[in-house]
C-alpha cells in the first residue's frame, strides 16, 4: 500500500522530516506515535501533498504511483485521505453540498456517475445514522460553530463517505470523550479490508485499544525511532517516551 | 453592409461579453456643450419642458467638481473628448421586433438577452412552457433598440417603455416624478446624467397590481469613445409590487469609457419594489488597460407607509465602480434593503455600497454587503445609516464581509453611522476572511481541484445575497463570480 524511502521535508528552511521509512502492508492499521513538534502531522501534510512543505529528499510509492508528483485532489482521487487535526471551518458552505461536491469530484476521477442531490442525501443520512451523528450536521456549514468533537466526528463522516483506501488520521483521537472515542475507532474499523490501510497518529493508548494497530512506530526528531507491536504502545502509556528517547540517542 | 467581428482574444482574457458589434451609427460630434443637448434632445423628439430642464441640468453641471472622496484613483476624465450620444442608423421609437436590425438580434442572442416574446436567459434548463416570462427593454449605446411584452403588461395597465418614450407619451407622469428623488445637484455625475441622459427604462405600477413578470433591461454599450447615460425611473403605486432586473455589458477596448447612469424608484404606501443588478461592464484586462468608469446614482424613495424597497447588486464588471443604491424611507414602517456582491481582481477599483435614511417611524433597513478582492484590487464598502429625529424606534443591522484572495489586494469598510433619535437602533458586524492555503488545501484534500474550491467558498461566502436574485439571475450570476475569479488563486 505505502513504501515511504528515505523521506525529508521542511518548511521554510526548517528540516522536519530527517529520512523516515516507513512500510505499511495492504489491510495494516499503524499508529505513529511520539513527542510532540517530532514531525508526525508534517509526515501527514507531506503524504497528503501540501504545499507549504518541501520535499528535499526521498521517494513515497502508493499502490505503485509516485505519490509526490501528484496533485493533492489527484492523491485523494486516489484514495488517500487526512483527517485533519484542526479541521477548517468554510463559512457560508452547506456541509452536504461540500460533501456531495467532493465525492462526486472522486466519482469523475474513477469514471463513476455523479450522485445527484437526493441520492447523496440517502447515502449521507445512513452514514451519519451508523456513527450516531444528527442529521442537522448535514445542514449546517463546514465545521461552522461545530464543538472540537464535532469537527473531529465530522472529519470521519466525511472519511465514510469518501470511503478512501489510505485514511491518514493526525490526532482524530484528542480532546474526544469516550463516547467519541469509540465512534471515531467505529469508523476506521468499519473500513477495514485488506484493501484498506491507516495511519493513525496518536498520543494516546486509549484509541488503540479500540483500533489495535498491527504496528506503532515513534517518530521524535523527525525519524522513526523505534518500531513494535501493539505492546509498544502500552509501554510508552506507561513509562512516556523518556525511555525510547535515550534509548535512541 | 454591417458585418459582426469579433475579438478573438477575448477567449484569453476571461471577458467573454467582449465582441463589438459593427452597425452602422448615427454618431453625436465628440464634446458636450448646449447645441450637443440640443440635438440630443431633437433625436429624442422631447417637448420644450425637457430640453429646458436639460439645459438648467447642464449650466448647474458646469458649476460643479467631481467628487474625491471616494477610494478611487483615475487620470482625469476629458469631458469633451466623449461622445454624447450614439445610435443604430434606424428610426427610433416604437417597433415590432420584425423591424430591429438582424444584427442587433444576433448580438443580443449571443448575449444570451431574449428578445423574443417566449424566451429567457440562456442557460437554465427548464421545460419551455414553465419558464417564467421576462419582459426586456433592451439599451444600445445611447437608444432603446426593443422592448418585448408591452401589450400583455399593458392590458393589467402597467407601462413599460423606454423613458425617451415616455417623455412623449405619459409626459404627466415623468414631470411628476422625474428628479424628485435624485435631484440635479445631487451630485457631479447626477448633474450630467440631467443634462445628457439618452435612454433607460420608464416603469408604471398602477395601484394594487401585482406585475405579472419581471421587468428587464439589459445595457449595452458598443460605440467606440461614447459614454452611456442612462435614465431609469420605476414608480410602485399604493400596493404594487414589481421585480426589476438589469444587466449590462460592453466590448473589449483599451481606452475607458464612462457610464454614468441615474436611477429614481418610488414605492407608495404598501407598494414592494425589488431591483437587481448583474453588473458586467467590461473591467479591463490584467494590467488595468480599459474598462468601463462607472458612477452611478441609485436611490429609492419610499414614500408610502409599510412600502418597501431592496436593491441588489452583483457587481463584477467595470475598472471603477463608484455606486451606492440608496434608500430614503419616509413612509412609516417602511423597509430598505441593500444586498451586494462586489468583486474585485486586477486592478479593478469599486468604492460601493449603499446609504439608508431613516426619516419614517418605525423604519427598518438591512444592509448585506460581501466584498471580494483579488488580484491587485482595492475593493472599499461605504455606507450611511442615518437616523433622523422623527425615526421613533427604526432599525438598521449592517452586515459587512470581506473575502481576500491573495495577498496584493486591498479590502476596506467605511461605515458612517448618524443618530439623532436615542429610540433607533443601529446595528454593525463587519468581518475579514481570506481564501487562504488552509482552506484550499482543505478542499483540494478532499478531492475538488483549486477552482471549484474556490467557487464553493466564493458562493458560500455570497450565498446571503445570491438567493436574494430571481432564480435564472441567480444562476447567471454563479457562473459569473466564477468567470471573474478564473485563475485569481496561485
Amino acid at each position: 500500500m505505502l513504501e515511504i524511502r528515505g523521506l525529508a521535508a521542511s518548511i521554510g528552511d526548517k528540516l522536519i522530516l530527517r529520512g523516515i521509512d516507513l512500510n505499511v502492508p495492504d489491510g495494516e492499521v499503524h499508529a505513529i506515535m511520539g513527542p510532540n513538534g517530532s514531525g508526525k502531522s508534517t509526515l501527514g501534510y507531506v503524504l497528503s501533498g501540501r504545499d507549504d512543505f518541501t520535499v528535499t529528499g526521498g521517494s513515497v510509492l502508493y499502490n505503485g504511483l509516485d505519490l509526490l508528483d501528484m496533485a493533492p485532489e489527484a492523491r485523494a482521487a486516489a484514495g488517500v485521505f487526512l483527517a485533519f487535526q484542526a479541521p477548517i471551518e468554510l463559512p457560508g458552505v452547506n456541509n452536504a453540498n461540500f460533501l456531495r461536491t467532493a465525492l462526486n469530484a472522486i466519482r469523475r476521477a474513477h469514471g463513476e456517475s455523479e450522485l445527484d442531490a437526493v441520492q447523496f442525501l440517502k447515502l449521507a443520512r445512513a452514514e451519519t445514522k451508523r456513527l450516531a451523528m444528527p442529521d442537522d450536521m448535514l445542514k449546517r456549514n463546514v465545521n461552522v460553530g461545530f464543538s472540537g468533537g464535532e469537527k473531529k466526528r465530522n472529519e470521519v463522516l466525511q472519511m465514510a463517505l469518501l470511503r478512501p483506501s489510505l485514511a491518514i488520521l493526525d490526532e482524530t483521537d484528542s480532546g474526544l470523550d469516550i463516547d467519541a472515542l469509540k465512534i471515531v475507532a467505529d469508523g476506521v474499523n468499519a473500513l477495514r479490508s485488506p484493501t484498506f490501510s491507516a495511519l493513525v497518529i496518536t498520543h494516546h493508548q486509549r484509541l488503540l485499544d479500540h483500533l489495535v494497530p498491527n504496528r506503532v512506530h515513534v517518530l521524535a526528531g523527525g525519524r522513526i525511532i523505534r518500531s513494535g507491536g501493539p505492546e509498544l504502545a502500552r509501554e510508552l502509556e506507561k513509562s512516556g517516551y523518556a525511555g525510547v528517547l535515550a534509548e535512541a540517542a | 453592409m454591417s458585418t459582426t467581428t469579433e475579438a478573438l482574444d477575448t477567449i484569453n482574457s476571461g471577458y467573454k461579453w467582449g465582441f463589438e458589434t459593427d452597425i452602422e451609427m448615427d454618431l453625436a460630434p465628440k464634446g458636450l456643450n448646449e447645441d450637443i443637448i440640443r440635438l440630443i434632445s431633437a433625436r429624442k423628439e422631447e417637448p420644450e419642458w425637457m430640453l429646458e430642464g436639460r439645459l438648467k441640468a447642464f449650466s448647474q453641471w458646469q458649476k460643479m467638481a467631481e467628487p474625491v472622496w471616494a477610494r478611487v484613483d483615475h487620470p482625469p476624465i476629458d469631458y469633451q473628448d466623449l461622445h454624447y450620444y450614439a445610435a443604430p442608423k434606424k428610426k427610433p421609437g416604437p417597433k415590432s421586433l420584425d423591424e430591429v436590425d438582424p444584427e442587433l438580434l444576433k448580438m443580443y442572442e449571443k448575449l444570451g438577452i431574449p428578445l423574443k416574446e417566449r424566451a429567457i436567459l440562456a442557460g437554465v434548463e427548464a421545460d419551455p412552457d414553465e419558464r417564467p416570462q421576462i419582459a426586456v427593454d433592451a439599451v444600445f449605446d445611447s437608444v432603446s433598440v426593443a422592448t418585448t411584452f408591452r401589450e400583455s403588461l399593458a392590458k393589467v395597465g402597467v407601462i413599460f417603455c423606454p423613458i425617451s418614450e415616455a417623455v412623449r407619451d405619459h409626459p404627466d407622469l415623468v414631470r411628476q416624478y422625474l428628479g424628485t428623488v435624485v435631484p440635479v445637484a445631487d451630485n457631479y455625475f447626477s448633474a450630467l446624467n440631467a443634462a445628457v441622459f439618452t435612454d433607460g427604462s420608464f416603469c408604471y405600477i398602477p395601484k394594487g397590481v401585482r406585475c405579472p413578470m419581471e421587468l428587464s433591461t439589459y445595457f449595452r454599450i458598443n460605440a467606440r469613445n461614447t459614454g452611456q447615460f442612462e435614465r431609469t425611473l420605476i414608480i410602485a403605486e399604493a400596493g404594487a409590487h414589481v421585480s426589476y432586473l438589469e444587466g449590462c455589458t460592453a466590448p473589449q477596448r483599451d481606452e475607458n469609457q464612462l457610464h454614468a447612469a441615474v436611477v429614481e424608484l418610488i414605492a407608495m404606501d404598501d407598494a414592494t419594489i425589488k431591483y437587481s443588478t448583474v453588473q458586467n461592464w467590461y473591467p479591463g484586462d490584467e494590467n488595468g488597460r480599459g474598462g468601463i468608469y462607472n458612477f452611478v446614482t441609485k436611490r429609492g424613495a419610499c414614500r408610502g407607509a409599510r412600502s418597501k424597497i431592496s436593491w441588489t447588486q452583483v457587481e463584477t464588471g467595470s475598472a471603477i465602480t463608484w455606486k451606492y443604491p440608496s434608500c430614503v424611507l419616509i413612509g412609516e414602517d417602511s423597509v430598505g434593503e441593500f444586498y451586494s456582491v462586489a468583486v474585485t481582481t486586477h486592478h479593478q477599483q469599486a468604492d460601493t455600497g449603499t446609504k439608508m435614511i431613516h426619516i419614517g417611524k418605525g423604519s427598518r433597513s438591512t444592509i448585506v454587503s460581501k466584498g471580494i478582492s483579488a488580484g491587485k484590487s482595492n475593493n472599499t464598502y461605504r455606507g450611511l445609516v442615518r437616523m433622523l429625529p422623527s425615526a421613533t424606534g427604526a432599525r438598521n443591522h449592517t452586515q459587512c464581509d470581506s473575502l481576500l484572495i491573495g495577498d496584493q489586494c486591498g479590502a476596506h469598510t467605511v461605515p458612517y453611522i448618524e443618530s439623532r433619535n436615542p429610540s433607533a437602533k443601529v446595528e454593525h458586524e463587519a468581518t475579514t476572511s481570506k481564501i487562504d492555503e488552509e482552506k484550499l488545501f482543505y478542499c483540494r484534500q478532499r478531492g475538488l481541484s483549486e477552482e471549484d474550491a474556490v467557487n464553493l467558498i466564493v458562493n458560500g461566502f455570497c450565498k446571503e445575497v445570491l438567493k436574494e436574485l430571481p432564480m435564472e439571475f441567480a444562476v447567471e450570476a454563479q457562473k459569473l463570480l466564477a468567470v471573474s475569479l478564473e485563475g485569481s488563486v496561485g
